[in-house]
């Protein structure tokens, strides 16, 4: 009987596993038949291109937030990594005119570096990366605010704004970027040996460490990656607004946490997928969109947001626990 | 055998029960007398826990009953089987470590003024009053995390007897004891035996069986399989009554040819050991004895470079090496399966594959993409080799059962392919059948020319797997003994004992 058991087990297995991974899934596809009968111009193309494109922000910080938060820690830094990023690139592109690539290359190299600091401050030092990130957050609005005077400023270069505006292919660049960086995520993660060792890390650090795994190495890249990820999200923000300033980007750690949690990424470390972090960020942005096509006042919305994200990741939880 | 049931401290009666499809415990029975030190025995998945979790009220059974001191008894959970009588020292200890020995002994029952306020000083001299009868030799004000874990063990024991528990339940209490300790723990529960206080003790020592139960019943595959004193039965009727085969020999040594040697400590000095001197070879086991904090780990832990040692120096093949860190150490062909496998063992949460290949794959998956069906091959390969037990390698580790899990961590050092493999305590917690799969693996490892060291409290284990036992004291080398010296009988348990002692007799 016994045996019988073990046969039928093995082949609820797959589907067990993959309802385990993207239960949320089923969340996202009910909400987005919940919104489309409210509300007929949401099931349209275009809106569904214009949220895909609004997503990839959020996107970006929250694959750099997933990855930091499977190791065991958070990345609360990458708000304030946008508004730096940002100032760099007015600063450069406006007052310095240089020329945008070049501009785009230092700026990246900025989040890149402080977003390396942030990495070994936590994996040198052994600090809570709560505190670490909390702090270096408000040295890099600092910064951002010294770069920029505390004044906006405006890039008018078409060719910037193109980096949001432009099409390839007839699909807006925001979005392929967020398609390619989707992949690279997904590779690194689940397809690399340092995807790996972010899982063993986050899983059981001892553990890792007694299987010749380096602990620096790991939690530094981890970060280096969020911070770069920052940066391109900055980019892309800058170049929506046409505008640099020191004091966006607030609060844009909570949404990248949120899409992580919804997408099944464990705060205890060393579990996470890709494709559940990709469905987290489309719910967040359908809850967006949803509720500014139906017409819910702005005050609403973040209490809206609040319980929709509890409400979804315990149905998630129940979901999981049936199918023990 | 028809006997008064009110003879009786406790009575399981045709317990059933099953989780999802599985039945874990089928129509079982227990009999416990008053003040007796009843063993439970049965590999790991045999219905004891679950049986020990019914009676403390952590599950309900499906059918059965029970009857506690001739009245029905059923708890709703620890709390109510405490206020019945019956009380449970779980394997692993979990109290508070910021609290006083005091709060602890009474924690949930504490002396207050006007149920509000605590009575510390009451309850200060109520529980050194109780210490002393055990004559522990702690004030009660004592924090709990400056205990060893041997006191640690001892205080819940003090908590349990002070609750007034009748029964009280051990699960593996010396797992993490050396012998001293356990001595000690014997001569308590001697001492609440003559109070009439009566003991479940579930145990995979045999040695310790024989040595403190007084009647011990056994489980199979949720089966209750048999009770018997303990007087009557000898270690070859518990094996089979447990595995329900014969069992020829419970640690197959195979002797192999024994090569060159493989790897050389000299004079190696650290946190807890001195002046460490020795050699392994290809094909050798080499045994390491000694008591618990003597050492032994903590210079294996510092070959496999997870601390560091302050002088002394290591070569393997005979070429001086230096190891930093535990990459370096498996790049060089030293691997150890720690003794903590839930700490430095595995990621529990992963898949057997990712915790077997993880050490592996800088050498096995040399290209940026990590070739999955390769990874696949190679664990299932290595996992089938060892005999893990799972449906798939997909699995988490932590479906796993012991015995499994610790086949797992070998699994991934022995795709490793080492040139030294060190084990520490490889069979601790780990069910009868397991552990002879084990000890074959270790000598089918040294018939391939690995050289082999074991770290083992347990003296039979050591003696049988053996080609040369190192007895550490005190974070030195007390003694050599040779697999010939063992195989004459000219040295016995108790002579490895005094040497781990620091040699009193000869």
């Amino acid at each position: 009987m016994i045996e019988n058991i073990k046969i039928s087990r093995k082949n609820n297995d797959a589907l067990k596993r993959f309802m385990g991974n993207y239960g949320i899934g089923v969340v996202l596809i009910i909400m987005m038949v919940a919104i489309g009968i409210m509300e007929p111009s949401f099931a349209t193309k275009n809106n569904f291109i214009n949220v895909a494109a609004q997503v990839s922000i959020n996107g970006m910080i929250a694959y750099g937030m997933c990855l930091a938060i499977t190791t065991g820690g958070i990345d609360l830094s990458v708000g304030a990594q946008l508004a730096l990023t940002s100032c760099v690139l007015g600063q450069t592109i406006t007052n310095m005119n240089m020329n945008i690539w070049l501009s785009c290359l230092i700026a990246l190299a900025v989040s890149t570096a402080f977003g390396c600091l942030n990495g070994i401050l936590i994996a040198k030092f052994n600090m809570f990366p709560f505190v670490v990130t909390l702090s270096t957050q408000l040295v890099i609005r600092g910064l951002s605010q010294v770069i920029s005077s505390g004044k906006a400023i405006s890039l008018t270069s078409m060719e910037f704004k193109g980096i949001y505006s432009n099409k390839l292919l007839s699909i807006p660049v925001p979005i392929v970027m967020l398609f390619v960086v989707t992949i690279v995520m997904y590779l690194l993660l689940h397809w690399t040996v340092f995807g790996r060792y972010i899982f063993a890390v986050g899983g059981n650090v001892n553990a890792a460490i007694a299987s010749g795994v380096s602990e620096f190495k790991t939690k530094v890249g981890v970060y280096t990656v969020s911070g770069l990820l920052a940066g391109v999200a900055a980019i892309i923000f800058t170049a929506k607004t046409g505008s640099a300033q020191s004091n966006i980007g607030i609060g844009y750690e909570t949404d990248a946490v949120a899409a992580c949690v919804l997408g099944g990424t464990s705060f205890a470390g060393g579990i996470a997928t890709i494709p559940g972090v990709l469905m987290g960020i489309f719910i967040i942005g359908f809850i967006y969109n949803g509720m500014n096509l139906i017409g819910v006042s702005s005050y609403y919305q973040s209490i809206v947001k609040g319980c929709v994200i509890i409400g979804a990741v315990l149905l998630d939880m129940l979901m999981n626990k049936k199918n023990q | 055998m028809v006997s008064n049931e009110n003879e009786y401290v406790l009575v399981c009666k045709d317990i059933s029960k099953a989780f999802g499809g599985t039945q874990a415990l089928k129509s079982v029975q227990l009999k416990i007398k008053p003040g007796e030190v009843h063993a439970l025995m049965g590999e790991n998945g045999a219905g004891k826990s679950t049986l020990m979790k019914i009676v403390i009220g952590l599950y309900k059974q499906d059918s059965g009953s029970m009857t506690f001191e001739g009245k029905p008894y059923q708890a709703k959970g620890p709390v109510d089987a405490i206020k019945a009588g019956i009380a449970m020292i779980h394997q692993e200890l979990n109290p508070e470590p910021h609290l006083s020995i005091a709060d602890n002994i009474f924690l949930k029952r504490e002396d207050t003024v006007c149920g509000i306020f605590l009575n510390k000083k009451k309850q200060n001299d109520r529980a050194n009053e109780i210490l002393r009868q055990f004559s522990f030799p702690y004030e009660s004000t004592t924090l709990i995390k400056e205990l060893t874990l041997a006191q640690v063990q001892m205080i819940e024991i003090i908590k349990a007897v002070s609750s007034d528990a009748r029964l009280i339940i051990m699960d593996e209490p010396t797992s993490s004891l050396d012998s001293e300790e356990t001595a000690h723990l014997f001569r308590v529960i001697n001492d609440l035996k003559s109070k009439g206080v009566a003991i479940i003790y579930i145990s995979h020592r045999m040695n310790e069986i024989f040595e403190i139960c007084d009647q011990v019943s056994v489980f199979r595959d949720g089966m209750y399989i048999g009770s018997k004193p303990i007087a009557d039965v000898s270690r070859h009727d518990l094996i089979e009554m447990m595995v329900g085969r014969k069992v020829e020999n419970v640690f197959p040594k195979i002797d192999c040819e024994i090569g060159d040697v493989v790897f050389e400590a000299r004079g190696l000095t650290g946190k807890g050991f001195s002046n460490i001197n020795f050699k392994v070879r290809a094909g050798e086991i080499l045994g390491i004895s000694g008591l618990v904090g003597s050492g032994r780990s903590e210079t294996m832990r510092a070959i496999f470079g997870l601390d560091s040692y302050e002088s002394g120096k290591i070569f393997l093949n005979g070429k001086e090496i230096r190891i930093k860190s535990p990459a370096d150490a498996i790049a060089k062909g030293i691997c150890m399966v720690n003794e903590d496998r839930k700490n430095f063992g595995l990621c529990l949460l992963r898949s057997l594959r990712e915790n077997i290949s993880l050490p592996n794959l800088p050498k096995h998956q040399p290209h940026l993409l990590i070739d999955q069906a390769r990874e696949k091959r190679e664990c299932e390969d290595v996992a089938k080799k060892l005999t893990v037990k799972a449906a798939s390698i997909e699995h988490t580790a932590y479906s796993l059962s012991g015995g499994n899990q610790q086949k797992v961590v070998i699994s991934k050092w022995i795709m490793a392919n080492p040139k030294l493999l060190i084990l520490d305590e490889p069979t601790r917690g780990v069910d009868v059948g397991a552990k002879a799969e084990i000890h074959a693996l270790m000598c089918q490892f040294a018939a391939k020319g690995m050289a082999v060291i074991m770290i083992s409290s347990e003296l039979p284990e050591v003696m049988s797997m053996s080609d040369r036992i190192l007895v550490y004291h005190e974070g030195r080398i007390g003694g050599e003994i040779l697999r010939s010296e063992i195989l004459s009988e000219s040295v016995t348990e108790k002579d490895i004992l005094a040497k781990a002692f620091g040699g009193v007799s000869g």
